[in-house]
């Protein structure tokens, strides 16, 4: 046939036709209107951006308001009074760089999240859940700890091996069933036990009692490490993959209902998961690079939102990582002074918060 | 819009689940597709809608093979729904139905004034506008099944594939269906287990049987008590109602009848 796609389509007229003359557009539906969105969304920014402000202030040294404004000031060049050297390069050099990187861990990881719940069709799916943080660690331990290249683009690398190689196996274990299998997050589990494993053979087998003492500090999620070098790797690639799994937002609605009926829609199902996955491993490997494995925030994140803005990916996705990017923040401000001057690693705190309703959502399902 | 089959054979894991089927089914006409559990109904139609690659053999649209078409391009042609499409969403029904919107829309868009008319549009055909705004998990079975028709109709396709759409239908509603798609000027293909149901409303029956297309012609003509008796394994009556459409009577598989219980004797009561 010769498809002109825009030629008008017998059914076109017969939906339309005098049976339902010109039934009207809905007016109002009953999600926001797009401006309403807008506003909230332009809401939700500033209040991510207000957090990270309040959360540099935070911390063993308060430099208040106007140290904060000096600091950037200063490096702004605008002729402002420095702060103290020792001061100035506390608040620039340790804690900016960590709350920016809390903000691009935190929405990665919860756009992860979002992205693995719908690939998966569990809402139980989280990158650290499915094993794939803990491949990420062992990738970057591996790098550090046999030191083949200990930049933080080699470690990185490493990181992503490691989570591409931890999805391959869940993949190859779950190839009969298929990724939508029940069986995911308990095999995911299972990978990434053997993945955690593997870190401790590697830091027992081969490191000296100083690094093996940083890694593990480091393994259980923590953003001490942070510094501007990681800092803009991450900033490269977390804004390439939110956009991406933004621009697969249809494909995400439609695989709700099954591979097949997705398939039917014209979404190319194979290829949009294989290149999600792949997305989702680059953002978790990444974050694990430099802050570790972060437990949860891709579990608490997309459910508080989902109830929030409705399941539709195309506004979810964007407010996840907003939301994931504030949730951060205040947890990584909290494991600093909750427990001053000493840090309590930021996976402990989200694990607490995240495994309660890990089980609300399984008892929800009637599994437990 | 003709679809054609030629010589389609498809198998999974070994086993032959479609053996050489070639069939034709004219634009317009709504054809049933009948078979037992496990006579390829589903395969075969899940080829034809393009979301299986035949291991031998074409798949015509309007005498175009369509095994080189992207999964968009199909889609903006023919729309398929399956038998048990389960999801545990939250979506509305409105968005549920707008998922049908997708081949027309870039991969990000969001629905415009055009989409959300025909989304409108559908729904009232399917009789679901009232529950527009309800979450997906709120729906009866019934109105789920109605739901997926009215996101195949908001695909405004040339033709629809259903796999046993009736399924999980009260009466009325069954009908009601049945009415609508052999009211509608697409080409209609509709896997169905109520034989007298397709024999009702379809122009013209195909019949499968181990995978085989054993019979395809009209009512009258492919349901027949012999074929009837070897296909499905019952002993079947054929009758004809006021329209002329036959209908078929159960006798009930011809087994040993169950062993009567003897009376209890009088003094144990």
């Amino acid at each position: 046939m010769s498809a002109d796609p825009l030629a008008p389509k017998p059914t076109a007229d017969l939906l339309l036709s005098p049976g339902s003359p010109g039934s009207p557009a809905p007016a109002g539906r009953p999600g926001r209107s797009t401006a309403a969105h807008t506003l909230l969304f332009l809401l939700a920014a500033l209040a991510l951006a207000g957090s990270m402000a309040a959360a540099v202030r935070i911390g063993t040294a308060d430099v208040g308001w106007t140290g904060l404004a000096r600091v950037l000031g200063t490096r702004l060049g605008l002729g402002v009074e420095p702060l103290p050297p020792l001061l100035d390069s506390l608040i620039w050099d340790l804690r900016l760089p960590r709350v920016l990187m809390a903000a691009l861990v935190g929405a990665s990881l919860a756009v992860c999240g979002t992205v693995l719940q719908a690939v998966t069709r569990n809402a139980l799916a989280d990158p650290y859940l499915l094993g794939v943080s803990s491949g990420a660690s062992t990738g970057a331990v591996a790098v550090v700890v046999l030191g083949v290249g200990a930049s933080a683009l080699g470690v990185t690398g490493g990181a992503l091996a490691g989570a591409l190689s931890s999805f391959g196996l869940l993949l190859l274990l779950l190839r009969r069933t298929g990724l939508d299998s029940a069986r995911i997050v308990l095999t995911g589990v299972v990978v990434g036990q053997l993945f955690t494993a593997s870190t401790s053979l590697v830091l027992m087998a081969s490191a000296d009692a100083d690094t093996t003492r940083a890694v593990t500090h480091w393994l259980l999620g923590s953003m001490a490490p942070a510094r501007w070098d990681t800092v803009v790797v991450c900033a490269v690639v977390t804004p390439l993959g939110l956009v991406t799994a933004w621009l697969c937002s249809n494909a995400l609605d439609g695989l709700a209902f099954g591979t097949d009926t997705a398939a039917s829609l014209g979404i190319g199902v194979r290829n949009t998961r294989m290149l999600l996955l792949v997305v989702t491993a680059a953002l978790t490997a990444v974050a694990v690079a430099t802050v570790g494995a972060i437990g949860f925030v891709g579990l608490i994140v997309p459910h508080g939102v989902r109830f929030l803005v409705g399941p539709l990916h195309r506004v979810l996705l964007p407010y996840a990582a907003l939301a994931g990017a504030v949730f951060l923040v205040w947890t990584d401000a909290l494991a600093r002074v909750a427990f001053a001057p000493r840090e309590v690693p930021v996976g402990v705190i989200t694990a607490l918060l995240g495994v309660p309703l890990f089980l609300l959502i399984l008892r929800k399902r009637g599994e437990l | 819009m003709r679809i054609t089959a030629e010589g389609l054979s498809w198998s999974v894991a070994g086993t032959q689940v479609v053996r050489d089927v070639s069939a034709d089914i004219a634009p317009g006409e709504t054809v049933g597709l009948l078979g037992p559990n496990g006579s390829g109904k589903s395969s075969l139609l899940r080829c034809l809608a393009g979301l299986r690659a035949p291991d031998a053999g074409t798949v015509r649209y309007d005498g175009e093979p369509v095994q080189d078409w992207s999964a968009r391009r199909i889609a903006r042609h023919v729309a398929f729904v399956e038998q048990d499409s389960a999801a545990d969403s939250d979506l509305r029904v409105a968005d549920v139905v707008g998922l049908g919107r997708t081949p027309f829309r870039d991969r990000w868009r969001g629905p415009d004034a055009t989409d959300r008319a025909v989304v409108a549009a559908a729904l009232e055909r399917v009789g679901l506008t009232a529950l527009a705004g309800r979450s997906w998990k709120a729906l009866s079975g019934g109105e789920r099944q109605r739901a997926h028709i009215a996101r195949a109709l908001a695909q405004q396709p040339y033709a629809l594939l259903l796999d046993e759409p009736t399924n999980h239908l009260d009466v009325k509603h069954q009908l009601e269906l049945m009415r609508l798609l052999t009211g509608t000027d697409q080409t209609v293909l509709v896997a169905l287990h109520d034989l007298s149901l397709a024999a009702r409303y379809c122009d013209r029956l195909l019949l499968l049987h181990h995978g085989r297309l054993i019979a395809c012609g009209t009512p009258a003509a492919v349901l027949t008590t012999e074929r009837l008796a070897e296909v499905f394994e019952v002993d079947a009556d054929l009758t004809t109602d006021t329209l002329g459409h036959p209908v078929v009577t159960y006798r009930g598989r011809s087994a040993a009848p169950l062993p009567r219980h003897p009376d209890p004797p009088f003094e144990s009561l």
